[in-house]
């Protein structure tokens, strides 16, 4: 299932960030303190979190990872922390950062931090703190979707203002 | 913002929920000079899909989503079960009525007497006749979406105001099995916007409506703070009165004394006053108001203040089906049946029987919970999600004086004053009535073919959240609290609207029973200024 531009404001939209269907997305980070290797990061992780049936992955999460963080500073400081945080670990395991790990390489890492059985807690420690920041920030993102929905068998997914027929309607 | 007191006030009312803000509403409309002291904030609306985020995603506890918590809102939990005082509550502009569901049924014509009849509880010194045209202007107010094919609802003059939300897939299967059964089953009234009204949305389906709606559509007591501040009355938050004063013969309130976020206190004069914070901070105010005249708390004579705390029970059974059910779509509610509310004897209470759009997880809430990712993820939740299905219920509980709010001496707040200690348990007449609710809950799923794999019945059973009963009407100054008019007994110019002055409190969510009170009360009010 492919993410689109729909899903993309969809899922801002989740978060408070102030888009509407005709608003004008911005592309590019402003590098301060989410710059273009914090969203290389999230792409990586995104690549790694989200099920492999969903395509459109790179240009879904750059763009809503841009515009989530936009005008809120501090939530943008958490996830540019939980980053370095996730990069410090990789750099001591396997000798780079994250995002330039292969495919296999970032899965054995996320697990060798323990981060699949962390809490979320955006004040905790590392593991904790890429478990709200970066996976579970991604996971939220998906499946406000109407697409992430869609994968998980709904139309309609808590989070997503998707009307009031769906819920009428039976099994296709 | 200015939080110095207002001059020449007719009517000073506490507490910005839906009491108070419909009731400074009415007043204004009829040219009065009204001004409400709120103990909470007032949130802005832009912030409320963040509120949904933090409701969402795990990491945020429940309390955070309306910042309930801290030293503001300590309590203390001495019975034999324990009250979740905050859970229950919000405190701000908007009150309770911001984490509701939202569900506004009328109360029967029997709960108005369920003494005379069955010998269970206390009478209404009103009947439901009483209540029925306010209870059809609060259905306006509130925008409620209902249709008239409840045929165990009580008689009703007109139509609601929008047309019901039409009923779920779920629904449809649950009717089938209730069919065979022999169980009548109908529409429920919500107070959201099946269409939009007044310049507010439609329901949009966020599905989060408890504890917060994004969109609006549902109903809070907001929509009537806006209103009542376009007649020009003035909403004062973070101004929690600290307790209430009056003049030297003790037959009237002359004061409410609140704080304000710099640490000072003000004293708000008044020539009526009209409490409207809950059924636990109410009783709390007036205990704390205690004086030579009233030495058991301010309008106390009849010691029922605090006294007669109840609530609803909730009853459950799940499980799950070889079909999709469909659930979390959305966040409400689309049929019930009242057909087991009215009581045949003094055996059992009123059970309201719900079918749920929401049973089981969510997708997303599946996704945030995991210790799993990627495809093993989407397996899980497409294994988990789609077939769960369940009845809820609320049940009715029986007044006893010894469930009651009382002052904590031992714990006190940010301004130094005792906490509310919320004492409650439960007796056999719920135990029973929680029991009846089971048996019947897991017919209808035996009858749908699912596989029942939890229950919520006596030992398991949790409060609704209602706070009801703790400054009572009655007829009997020695017995209850106030008036049918709502009108303490003790103080010719205080009066409560809230449920705290139910004395039987049925199994009908109470909120609407809540607005029709209120709408009353201001006439009452109007009426003496």
């Amino acid at each position: 299932m492919e993410l689109t531009r729909r899903d993309v404001i969809a899922a801002l939209a989740a978060t408070g960030a102030a888009v509407g269907a005709g608003a004008t997305l911005i592309e590019e980070p402003d590098g301060d303190p989410v710059g273009g290797h914090e969203v290389e990061t999230l792409v990586a992780v995104a690549g790694v979190v989200y099920p492999s049936a969903v395509e459109g992955v790179e240009s879904f999460v750059r763009q809503y990872s841009v515009n989530r963080v936009r005008d809120r500073p501090e939530y943008a400081a958490g996830v540019a922390d939980a980053v370095a945080a996730l990069d410090d670990y990789s750099r001591e395991w396997n000798g780079d950062d994250f995002a330039a790990l292969d495919p296999d390489s970032r899965e054995s890492t996320l697990d060798g931090m323990s981060v699949d059985v962390a809490d979320p807690v955006p004040d905790g420690t590392d593991r904790e703190r890429a478990r709200y920041y970066l996976v579970n920030e991604l996971l939220y993102a998906l499946f406000t979707t109407p697409t992430g929905g869609e994968l998980a068998g709904i139309e309609n997914p808590q989070g997503h203002p998707g009307g009031t027929t769906s819920y009428q309607r039976g099994p296709r | 913002m200015n939080r110095e007191p207002s001059d020449s006030v007719d009517v000073c009312v506490v507490g910005a929920g839906p009491a108070g803000s419909l009731l400074a509403d009415r007043l204004a409309r009829e040219g009065y000079d009204v001004v409400v002291l709120e103990a909470g904030p007032r949130f802005d609306d832009v912030d409320r899909e963040r509120r949904m985020e933090r409701d969402i995603r795990p990491a945020h506890g429940p309390d955070s989503v309306w910042e309930m918590g801290g030293q503001r809102d300590a309590y203390s939990a001495s019975g034999e079960r324990h009250y979740p005082l905050n859970a229950a509550r919000v405190k701000g502009v908007g009150g309770s009525t911001l984490h509701w569901q939202g569900m506004v049924m009328r109360l029967h014509e029997q709960d108005f007497r369920l003494e005379n009849e069955m010998g269970v509880g206390a009478d209404w010194p009103i009947s439901y006749d009483d209540l029925r045209p306010y209870y059809a202007a609060a259905e306006d107010a509130l925008g409620v979406a209902g249709a008239s094919d409840n045929p165990f609802a009580p008689p009703r003059e007109q139509p609601h105001p929008l047309p019901a939300f039409p009923p779920s897939h779920s629904d449809s299967l649950f009717a089938e099995a209730c069919e065979e059964l022999g169980i009548a089953t109908h529409s429920v009234p919500n107070a959201r916007l099946s269409e939009s009204r007044g310049g507010r949305s439609a329901c949009v389906g966020y599905g989060t409506c408890q504890p917060v709606c994004p969109s609006g559509a549902k109903y809070d007591a907001t929509v009537h703070v806006e209103r009542a501040e376009s007649q020009g009355v003035r909403v004062v938050d973070r101004a929690p009165v600290q307790r209430l004063e009056h003049d030297d013969a003790g037959e009237r309130v002359t004061a409410a004394v609140y704080a304000t976020p710099d640490g000072t206190e003000h004293r708000q004069t008044a020539n009526e006053f009209v409490l409207a914070a809950g059924g636990v901070e109410i009783p709390r105010l007036l205990l704390l108001s205690e004086s030579p005249q009233y030495p058991d708390g301010l309008a106390n004579a009849s010691g029922a203040v605090g006294r007669y705390f109840t609530d609803h029970l909730f009853a459950g059974v799940g499980g799950t089906l070889d079909e999709p059910t469909r659930q979390n779509h959305v966040g409400f509610n689309t049929t019930e049946s009242h057909q087991f509310y009215d009581r045949t004897d003094d055996s059992r209470g009123a059970i309201k029987l719900e079918f749920l759009n929401y049973a089981g997880p969510s997708p997303v809430k599946m996704a945030l919970t995991g210790d799993d990712w990627g495809d093993a993820m989407l397996e899980r939740i497409r294994e988990d999600y789609g077939t769960h299905a369940a009845v809820g219920a609320l049940v009715e509980q029986r007044p006893r004086a010894e469930n009651r709010v009382r002052l904590d001496p031992e714990r006190t707040d940010d301004h130094g004053n005792p906490v509310p200690d919320v004492v409650w348990s439960l007796d056999d007449y719920e135990r029973r009535t929680i029991e009846r609710a089971n048996e019947i809950q897991r017919d209808i799923l035996y009858e749908l073919g699912a596989d029942v794999e939890w229950t919520v019945g006596p030992e398991t059973t949790g409060p609704a959240f209602h706070h009801m009963g703790t400054t009572r009407m009655g007829e009997n100054p020695n017995e209850s609290v106030v008036n049918a008019k709502l009108r303490t007994h003790d103080l010719g110019n205080l009066t409560i609207a809230s449920s705290s002055v139910f004395p039987t409190g049925g199994a009908m969510n109470p909120t609407l029973t809540i607005a029709a009170l209120a709408l009353k009360a201001a006439g009452h009010v109007a009426a003496r200024l």
